[in-house]
């Protein structure tokens, strides 16, 4: 018995140390110097730890990029910044709102759009990429922030309909009744009952999106064109630049602060993440 | 009044673009649509490219071994979690970090750990095994299987979570009665558990495989689709296709297939959830 405790842990162990190590190579990467790297090997600790290449992935190296703008990932950093609120209350919000609405206010052909908009969560985004970029074109917001948002809520409000219309759902009947008795018409039994009932899925959904909206790449590709370029976009182009010499500390340093939103995130939030990872997972 | 948002985004930017596409798809339009119907040229041409089929040879690939890595690990590591260790939070934050970082960064991290150059290869030979070969990325017949480890590495936590919230559903009056007849723990997950968990391991399957077919970011950061197109999938084609090659009439009959692949494997998904939905509405 206690020979399988130590195997068990063992395992488990072996496991924990075979996903967190490419994280490790990662941050020991972005802290080492290129000559560092060459001679090395990819599992050794940085002998002189620097944020040399953090700072060159952050502010750019206007010495080395011919014509090219050289505003290292910042910029775009605050392009996703601005892509990410907007489009995280705007979805959330309107998905509290037509959950509600589909749960609550038994309708004709609730139940219909509900299947409808499940269905539409596994719509792969490539087959309504083109129509969507002439829509966004019309609407003369291609290639900016606001034609970005737009798409986010477009792609978002399946997911998070579909999370407040299962909790609502779960909502005693007797409840709605009684504020229904006490004459509170649909805007007032959405703010000041079920809102403040759902503020875990509230949390839930906000937190998801975040993730997605942050980490989405094909989106950002096509509808960001050269002004509204996110994060995760930058990164690629960076990564994939042929220009001069590959620099893989800066790489390195580029995806950390990639990934650090939304690991601060998931860290913070814990449960609350875990929880709805699997409602939403889906979206891929 | 308030369901007209959405419901507008559903009915014209869902089912009226997919509509759309397919009208694209039956046109010969290149680089802007013009509505001059071929009929379904360009689905010959599509099942004609054998850029296409290398790309749908390589989501079967991909597919088989992304998913069954992920079931298989995910299982694993939810069973040792469940046999209840300390610490169970840990492991459990540590699995499912990576779910957190987009597939752009999973793509780029791993790209760098296989680089054959620095990477894990040199790392290994400098340990002393100078023989170690472990430049997959770069090579044509190997790419692919990159994919499926990076893949894994991402999603394993998801199936682990899945499968631990299955695990923790079991009655543990089976656990007694079978500690009671003295069968192997080995034995009562295998032959007892295993079966109890099928629909687990159903939604596992289906969501897994939508990961799998909606696979673009992964591609474009690991291996660019190369060497050549030796790693590519479908629905990286379909994008290039659209907005690199002026090809639209073929990326949109690409994009349509792959619509009916993604049906095909979610309907029965889509068809047991509103199932549920009517059986729970009956009490």
């Amino acid at each position: 018995m206690r020979y399988n405790r130590w195997a068990l842990y063992g395992l488990l162990c072996l496991a924990a140390v075979m996903i967190m190590a490419p994280v490790f190579i990662m941050i020991s990467t972005s802290l080492k110097s290129m000559d560092e790297i060459r001679n090395g090997s990819i599992f050794t600790l940085p002998t002189d730890p620097s944020f040399a290449a953090w700072s060159k992935a952050w502010f750019g190296d206007c010495t080395q990029t011919l014509g090219e703008k050289c505003g290292g990932l910042s910029s775009s950093f605050m392009t996703s910044v601005q892509i990410v609120i907007p489009a995280l209350f705007l979805s959330v919000g309107l998905g509290a709102v037509t959950g509600y609405s589909l749960a609550v206010w038994k309708m004709k052909g609730a139940n219909v759009m509900f299947a409808a908009l499940l269905v539409g969560m596994f719509i792969p985004p490539q087959v309504t990429l083109y129509p969507l970029i002439i829509m966004i074109r019309e609407l003369g917001i291609f290639g900016s922030i606001p034609g970005l948002i737009l798409v986010h809520v477009i792609w978002g409000v399946a997911f998070t309909t579909m999370m407040f219309r299962n909790f609502f759902k779960t909502v005693p009947q007797d409840l709605l009744k009684a504020a229904r008795i006490d004459g509170a018409g649909f805007w007032r039994l959405f703010w000041h009952v079920m809102l403040p009932l759902s503020l875990p899925i509230l949390g839930v959904a906000m937190i998801l999106q975040f993730t997605y909206i942050w980490n989405d790449f094909l989106l950002g590709l096509t509808f960001g064109g050269r002004s509204g370029q996110p994060m995760t976009v930058a990164l690629n182009n960076l990564v994939g630049s042929q220009f001069g010499e590959k620099e893989y500390n800066v790489d390195m340093a580029a995806t950390m602060l990639t990934a650090l939103p939304t690991l601060a995130v998931y860290l913070l939030s814990g449960r609350l993440f875990v929880r709805g990872i699997a409602a939403g997972a889906v979206k891929g | 009044m308030a369901l007209i948002p959405a419901m507008t985004i559903t009915i014209v930017c869902f089912y009226g673009f997919i509509i759309w596409t397919f009208v694209i798809s039956l046109t010969r339009s290149r680089l802007l649509p013009v509505y001059k119907f071929t009929g379904f040229e360009q689905y010959v041409r599509l099942f004609a490219n054998e850029r296409w089929w290398t790309a749908m040879q390589n989501l079967a690939i991909h597919g088989f071994l992304f998913i069954g890595g992920c079931v298989v690990f995910g299982y694993f590591l939810a069973i040792l979690i469940d046999r209840g260790v300390k610490a169970e939070g840990m492991f459990r934050t540590l699995f499912m970090l990576p779910l957190s970082m987009s597939f752009i960064v999973t793509g780029v991290i791993w790209q760098w750990v296989m680089n054959p150059g620095l990477g894990l290869q040199e790392a290994v030979r400098a340990l002393g095994w100078t023989g170690f070969e472990f430049n997959w990325i770069v090579r044509p017949d190997r790419s692919i299987y990159t994919l499926a480890i990076a893949g894994i590495w991402q999603q394993v936590g998801l199936c682990m979570a899945l499968f631990l919230a299955g695990l923790r559903n079991i009655d543990p009056n089976i656990w007694k009665a079978s500690r009671v007849d003295g069968i192997p723990v080995w034995r009562v997950y295998l032959h007892i558990i295993t079966p109890m968990m099928r629909t687990v391991f159903f939604t596992v399957f289906i969501l897994m495989s939508a990961i799998v077919m909606k696979a673009f970011d992964l591609v474009v950061a690991l291996t660019g689709g190369g060497p050549g197109f030796s790693s590519d999938l479908p629905a990286r084609f379909v994008v290039d296709h659209i907005l690199n090659r002026q090809e639209l009439g073929l990326g949109a009959a690409g994009a349509f297939v792959l619509l009916c692949t993604v049906i095909a494997v979610i309907s029965p998904y889509i068809y047991f959830e509103l199932k549920k939905e009517r059986g729970g509405r009956g009490h």
